[in-house]
């Protein structure tokens, strides 16, 4: 039993790893290609975000070309950059001055806690939702709850954050508009990511729910004496939440890039908003160490919801 | 015998003429209206999108100005037609260049197998590691407020979803006792895809396309919001909503306008292919 489990779980590992490795490869071709792009001399520029604009010359800026070989032709260049990402060297942020691993480190926690803060906020309004209209499909709250579903997904998460701020932090006051000073600033980032995101997970939970009140096994339960709360509980929920928590991680690039544009809506000091502002500023090796952390934040998301899902779904592990 | 009548049925169902519903209805109406302003431009009303009076800024709708000036006094209906002929221009190219070769790739890797299919396979998982905006994002920040960027990255995107679906459709087609036989009578490939797999894979295609066309006008759109995408003075809806947000307390209307037409045009696309969930 064990060892299956262990062979499972090895198998997502297997899988996840590979994407991960393809993230950074991805991400480190398309930055090099970012790098080649620039224009002026790629030495010069090293060199003056290294000694500062006043302290370099010709000699250093040659001097910086000879060590980082940029002499040599693109696609060795190319190895050599993959190669310091490979050693996770990402570098030293070319407008703050400071190593980008130190930058990152301080704005993933604010971007886990976005992360973390939508998902709750979609569950919070997906599952009660989601379970009324399942339980009397074609009802009233059904047919009402499809066309907010339809509507709510329809409106792009930064329209959305636009509007909510317009609303519920410049009309009504209730919350502030941006930044990040204490937990009252989550609220609004949050329900602009939930939104979007419970929009497609309620009709996914009323879709599984009419199911499992439709299957054998549920009538069984009755027809064996169980009450309709505990056959509800025990036995609808746990199997109408399998789809859901998988389709948490088709919602995963939803989440990810929303992170990225809601962030930027509400100043938020994550990843994200970094993200932007590297692009923004032409900070290469930002905008690689961000776009990087973002997609293995991704692929590390991903693994957690295949490993919940075979928590829930033991006919998922294998023999 | 019996298992083969459900499927006479259903394929008997889709060659009738197709019912709408009203909600399709209503896309296909808003789509008209969509399409009608973004053939037409800003030369429908007479204006000039890029025309600022300084001296009549913030004005309110009137019969020179039908909604109103912006903060520099540029006509906002112009401005609004504009960026409707942009975002669906670069939504309607894209579309094509990303389903084309993704459907045809599909059709390949399905056909051929091994290590075409193989080879396809790989390449799609590779654009599939990262989210897609993310990807967009970071190929127009090679060359930043390029609308080739913008095009060629949006493409790239979003052929995946083609290749995935024709080519998993496709299997299951192409194995069919019925395709079998054609290609025992010696039928062509070319008629084996016409009367077998574009009759089977056509309606799912449309449905990709629509929401294909939906993530390209958010994408624009996104991607022009935060500073990134297209630039001012480019009249964008996404430019255009960063532009107008620091005033939003001397005309919230103003900032309303071009949030409600990207929130109108991504539901006429979604409301014409059912508002289903992607197949």
């Amino acid at each position: 039993m064990t060892s299956a489990l262990m062979k499972t779980v090895f198998a997502a590992l297997a899988k996840r790893a590979l994407q991960a490795l393809i993230v950074a490869v991805v991400v480190g071709i398309v930055s090099f290609a970012m790098m080649q792009a620039l224009p002026g001399d790629a030495a010069y520029r090293i060199a003056a975000g290294r000694y500062g604009y006043d302290m370099m010359d010709a000699a250093a800026a040659d001097a910086v070309r000879l060590e980082l070989g940029l002499d040599q032709p693109a696609i060795l260049q190319l190895w050599i950059w993959l190669k310091a990402l490979a050693q996770f060297d990402l570098g030293t942020s070319l407008v703050y001055g400071t190593p980008v691993i130190d930058e990152i480190s301080t704005q993933l926690g604010y971007s886990l806690l976005l992360a973390g803060g939508a998902i709750v906020a979609s569950l919070l309004i997906a599952l009660p939702v989601g379970i009324a209209a399942g339980l009397n499909p074609n009802g009233i709250v059904d047919r009402v709850t499809f066309g907010l579903s339809v509507l709510f997904r329809a409106i792009p998460a930064f329209a959305l954050g636009i509007v909510l701020v317009l609303i519920f932090a410049v009309q009504l006051g209730l919350f502030p508009v941006a930044g990040f000073h204490g937990p009252e600033n989550l609220v609004l980032p949050s329900l602009t990511l939930g939104l979007g995101l419970a929009a497609v997970s309620n009709r996914v939970l009323r879709d599984s729910v009419v199911d499992a009140m439709r299957a054998d096994w549920r009538l069984f339960s009755r027809t064996k004496g169980l009450s309709a709360r505990l056959t509800l509980t025990r036995h609808v929920l746990r199997n109408a939440a399998l789809p859901v928590v998988a389709y948490i991680g088709v919602q995963l690039a939803y989440l990810i890039e929303g992170v990225v544009i809601v962030e930027t809506v509400f100043a938020w000091p994550g990843i994200g908003h970094a993200l932007v502002h590297a692009i923004f500023g032409r900070d290469i090796a930002m905008v690689q160490g961000t776009a990087l952390t973002l997609g293995l934040l991704y692929v590390a998301l991903n693994l957690c919801v295949d490993l919940a899902c075979r928590g829930i779904d033991p006919r998922g592990r294998l023999a | 015998m019996t298992d083969q009548t459900p499927h006479l049925t259903h394929s008997e169902a889709r060659s009738a003429k197709p019912r709408f519903g009203f909600a399709q209805l209503t896309g296909f109406a808003l789509l008209a209206v969509l399409a009608i302003g973004a053939l037409g431009g800003p030369s429908l009303i007479g204006q000039d999108p890029a025309k600022q009076s300084l001296l009549s800024t913030f004005e309110s709708p009137s019969r020179s100005h039908l909604l109103g000036t912006d903060n520099l006094g540029r006509d906002m209906a112009a401005r609004l037609l504009s960026g409707a002929q942009l975002s669906l221009s670069l939504a309607l190219l894209s579309v094509i260049t990303a389903g084309l070769p993704g459907t045809l790739l599909g059709v390949i890797a399905a056909w051929r197998g091994g290590w075409t299919d193989r080879l396809i396979g790989a390449f799609s998982d590779a654009v599939l590691a990262l989210p897609g905006l993310l990807l967009v994002l970071m190929l127009a920040a090679i060359s930043p407020g390029s609308w080739w960027a913008l095009y060629a990255g949006i493409s790239l995107t979003l052929w995946v979803e083609y290749f995935r679906y024709t080519r998993q459709r496709a299997r299951v087609v192409l194995s069919e006792p019925a395709v079998e036989a054609s290609r025992l009578l010696g039928l062509s490939p070319w008629v084996l895809l016409r009367r077998h797999l574009i009759p089977e894979i056509g309606p799912g295609l449309l449905t990709l396309a629509a929401f294909g066309a939906a993530t390209a006008v958010t994408s624009v759109a996104a991607l022009g919001f935060v500073s990134v995408g297209l630039r001012p003075p480019t009249a964008e809806w996404g430019v255009m909503m960063t532009e107008l947000l620091p005033y939003w307390r001397e005309a919230p209307f103003l900032i309303l306008q071009p949030v409600l037409c990207l929130i109108v045009t991504v539901l006429a696309l979604h409301l014409s292919v059912g508002g289903a969930r992607r197949p």
